[in-house]
């Protein structure tokens, strides 16, 4: 790809990017969010149409009009989120537009069979006749990654992939594309995970702003060195973390039962504490009842059994009023959906728990001006940038958005602070500004439950670390802990069984 | 960014706004005052193509009805009664008061994310229960026995809304469904009471199924024409402070902020410590208290009494969904949709005087302009959410939280 430029109405998402893969490589595009990944990657996968420049395959230009047609020429692209079909099989999802017929229906055996040749070829291990509502994330993403395979794909584009996967899966995946690249298959690897990308890449290609900063070997490269060509800046990578000094226990959470809507248990007598100037993080594959547990510490979820004591007050049924009176605080998992009511201004967002209370209201009557002047108080603290306090919280970027969400849960000086994948989904600047706040509130002498799906941020942020596996505690580590044993226990196979 | 922006089943939580309200108010930051009067003026537009289809002259037409109206009335303003256009605009305003408590009963609900097309239903138990009240204590001083008979019939609307209300919070029940029940239960209830033999049928004459007459003290006092003549009564300033009473609930009250929550989004606002439940519950009982009070006025103002062969007759209670989606569920926005209504409602039926359209087809266009600005509001979601689905397919024109988030 040469000199691509893509302009939408006012931006440049691509601005003069040359990009190359060899056969055999892996080529990983890294960036932070918006620096024009998915833009680039759009136009090779012919979603887009470039403003300028152009695309070479084997030396030949090519234009593509459609995915179709990028499909033809052997780009195969692997989504973040799956596009499989639940109630069909994995070789029918496989073979699905281009299927075996026998005369008019489709033939289960040979497609079956061709399945099992493919994924034994280049050792992709999946069932072809198991449904794929039964099978794992990871076998999921195995069935993208035939499929493409199947349809004749030369060169894979692989987005995100490991957001999804456990370190086990992630181990796995790169195994798979060893494999295929061994067999002459070249990769394009997106992703903003800098330690994956020096582990599996040949090449480093770095995006920022929709430009090429440079394209490196992996020789020679460093996490430090590409964070700075992705930030602009140097940037903290490890969370600098004075020693906690944990004091009185804030959250007591003791045989904790939750059951979802069809009464199956989600979680499953957990008890645990947390103490103040202390950050315990939950670490689990997502789906593990870390939801549910946030949601009835919250009050925002319905419990069972069990008790949670926050500061000495013991609750065997909360609302979120009452938790959020008994001092926690919340930054919820998906902040478009809870954290922030988008059409709201900033400033009436941050008046989201205390809108009826002085000095923002009296008997009933808001004051929007004194929303306004809190508003910016902590917009200017929390360095909110793209908008003041009558901005829709819509309209801010998520990490924005996010430090919005943080603000409003700190500034109301929770004893108890319950942070929700905290981080999901922003870029290295944002993070490390919330990794830092998060350190800084402990210190301030808040309990903090961190509940992340990114292992790392467990392990870098944590004072103490809890596996949670299938709605219950499948371990506990205060001191050195390799990812490789949580992640094991994140499986469930070091299931601490009768020990507690 | 990520590339999962462009394809279809992008999770439900990377839409923001998924209820009506949120849509609604998106559109209202798209497209500010411009959209509605686009959509009122292609209204007319088709309207008079309609006309024209039939033979007349729409421009000819639509004079009459401005005319029939009593908009004419700026020309030559008087306040003598006697003068047609000073009768036609005072008849106009009448109507224009019960539309803007209709649309506002629809209003409120929608700034809760709730559709209530029960405003018919709440208007009419408003009107029973205003003529109930009205016709007894007779003998009572005008001003409680108005108070009374008004606070009665509000809080009727309210109870009847809240039924829905309440259903909805509740067991879930969708309060499109249960409004629309309670109109016919609303419609059949007044044939039972104005029947033969109901209870609020006249004491003269047992075989004509209309109801007394209310009381001379619970009769609103008239300041422009005669009572005999249906003059314009002192409720007009009543639905003008309800408007005001509407924006500031909305904007400047506690309630009006958990209202306004969530009808955004529910989930923010249960995180918030709202509850949801009790908000919508509420929020609907307030709305049935509007399209109830715009059946006092109505009662007390110019009916005096009710009968069966009116109840079907009566749509002030759905023209109040076409003045709330045409005056974007804000008081300011119903008071000029309300108006606009008020004067087709009135300028093609009664106050039409014309030999250029016929009185069949032009009150047929009030109806055929409420229903295209029904299909245009709605059709407005719908190119909203076509436009919404194409910017999906575009990378980020700015850093937004939305594309962000899928970079996980």
């Amino acid at each position: 790809m040469r000199g691509i430029r893509k302009e939408f109405p006012g931006v440049v998402a691509n601005d003069d990017v040359d990009f190359d893969l060899r056969r055999g490589e892996v080529h990983a595009l890294l960036g932070e969010n918006g620096a024009g990944k998915s833009t680039l990657m759009n136009i090779l996968y012919g979603l887009y149409k470039p403003d300028a420049g152009e695309i070479l395959l084997h030396g030949k230009p090519v234009s593509f009009g459609s995915a179709r047609d990028a499909i033809q020429t052997g780009i195969g692209m692997v989504h973040q989120h799956f596009m499989l079909i639940p109630v069909m099989t994995v070789a029918e999802n496989i073979v699905l537009g281009i299927e075996p017929r026998d005369v008019i229906f489709l033939d289960e055996d040979e497609a079956q069979a061709r399945v099992r040749k493919l994924s034994e070829q280049f050792g992709l291990v999946v069932d072809p006749s198991a449904l794929v509502s039964t099978i794992t994330v990871g076998q999921e993403q195995r069935v993208e990654i035939l499929k493409a395979l199947y349809r004749g794909a030369e060169i894979l584009i692989l987005d995100e992939p490991t957001a999804v996967l456990t370190p086990q899966e992630a181990a796995e995946l790169f195994g798979i594309i060893r494999s295929l690249t061994a067999e002459g298959h070249s990769i394009i690897f997106i992703s903003h995970k800098l330690n994956e990308v020096l582990e599996i890449a040949d090449r480093i290609t770095v995006l920022r702003r929709g430009r090429k900063i440079e394209t490196v070997p992996r020789e020679g490269a460093t996490e430090a060195s590409l964070a700075r060509a992705m930030v602009g800046r140097e940037v903290l990578l490890r969370v600098e973390k004075p020693p906690g000094h944990a004091g009185d226990v804030l959250l007591s959470v003791r045989d904790l039962e939750v059951v979802d809507e069809r009464g199956l248990p989600k979680v499953r007598g957990v008890s645990f504490d947390v103490r103040a100037g202390e950050i315990v993080g939950i670490a689990g594959v997502d789906g593990n009842g870390q939801t549910e547990l946030v949601e009835a510490i919250t009050g925002l979820g319905s419990m069972s059994g069990g008790t949670i004591t926050v500061a000495g007050r013991t609750m065997h049924a909360g609302s979120p009023r009452a938790m959020l009176d008994a001092g926690v605080g919340h930054i919820p998992e998906d902040r478009q959906r809870r954290g922030l009511v988008l059409e709201f201004t900033i400033a009436e967002n941050i008046a989201l728990h205390d809108y009826a209370e002085p000095p923002d209201a009296k008997w009933g009557w808001i004051f929007p001006k004194r929303m306004v002047q809190r508003a910016a108080r902590l917009i200017k603290e929390f360095d909110v940038r793209g908008g003041g306090p009558q901005t829709p919280a819509g309209g801010l970027s998520g990490g924005n958005q996010q430090k919005v969400v943080v603000a409003r849960e700190v500034a109301r000086d929770p004893k108890v602070l319950v942070a929700a994948q905290p981080t999901r989904g922003l870029d290295v600047g944002a993070i490390e500004f919330l990794h830092r706040r998060l350190v800084t509130e402990r210190d301030e002498g808040r309990a903090i439950l961190l509940v992340s799906l990114e292992l790392e941020e467990i392990l870098s942020l944590s004072d103490r670390i809890l596996v949670i596996y299938e709605g219950e505690i499948a371990g506990e580590h205060a001191g050195e802990v390799s990812e490789q044993e949580i992640g094991l226990e994140m499986l469930g196979a070091g299931k601490r069984t009768e020990v507690a | 960014m990520s590339s999962d922006e462009r394809q279809a089943p992008v999770p439900e939580q990377d839409e923001p706004g998924t209820t009506v309200a949120a849509s609604i108010a998106m559109k209202h930051r798209a497209g500010g005052v411009i959209v509605p009067i686009t959509t009122a003026l292609l209204a007319f537009l088709i309207g008079g193509l309609v006309v024209l289809a039939t033979g007349h002259n729409p421009l000819l037409a639509y004079r009459d009805i401005f005319n029939g109206a009593g908009l004419n009335w700026i020309f030559h303003p008087t306040t003598n009664i006697a003068n047609t256009a000073a009768y036609n605009l005072s008849q106009t305003l009448l109507q224009t008061t019960t539309l803007i408590l209709c649309g506002l009963a629809v209003a409120f609900a929608f700034r809760c994310g709730m559709f209530n097309i029960g405003g018919q239903g709440q208007y009419f138990i408003g009107l029973y229960v205003a003529n109930w009240l009205g016709h007894s204590f007779a003998g009572m001083a005008p001003l409680p026995h108005i108070l009374i008979a008004v606070t009665g019939a509000t809080l009727a609307g309210a109870a009847w809304a809240g039924i829905a209300g309440v259903m909805k919070a509740t067991t879930g029940a969708h309060e499109v469904i249960s409004t629309i029940m309670l109109n016919w239960i609303a419609i059949w209830v007044g044939e039972w009471l104005f029947g033969d033999g109901g209870p609020l049928q006249n004491s003269a004459n047992k075989t004509v199924p209309i109801s007394n007459d209310i009381a001379d003290s619970a009769k609103l006092p008239v300041f422009w024409g005669e009572k005999e003549l249906q003059g314009l009564h002192v409720g007009f300033f009543v639905a003008l402070a309800a408007l005001v009473v509407f924006s500031l609930l909305i904007n400047r009250t506690t309630l009006g902020y958990e209202v306004r929550a969530v009808g955004f989004n529910p989930d923010a606002a249960a995180y918030g410590g709202i509850s949801v439940r009790m908000n919508l519950a509420r929020a609907m009982a307030i709305s049935g208290a509007f399209a109830g009070l715009a059946g006092a006025l109505d009662m007390l103002g110019y009916l005096y009494h009710y009968g069966q062969s009116d109840i079907p007759v009566s749509s002030v209670g759905f023209l109040g969904i076409a003045v709330a989606l045409l005056g974007r569920n804000t008081a300011v926005g119903v008071l000029f949709a309300s108006f606009l209504f008020g004067a087709l409602l009135f300028g093609t039926t009664h106050g039409l005087t014309s030999n250029v359209i016929a009185p069949d087809l032009a009150g047929n266009l009030t109806y055929i302009i409420q229903g295209l600005v029904v299909l245009f509001v709605g059709a407005d979601l719908l190119v909203l959410s076509i436009w919404n689905a194409r910017k999906k397919l575009r990378p980020p024109h700015r850093p937004a939280a939305k594309h962000a988030e899928a970079a996980a």
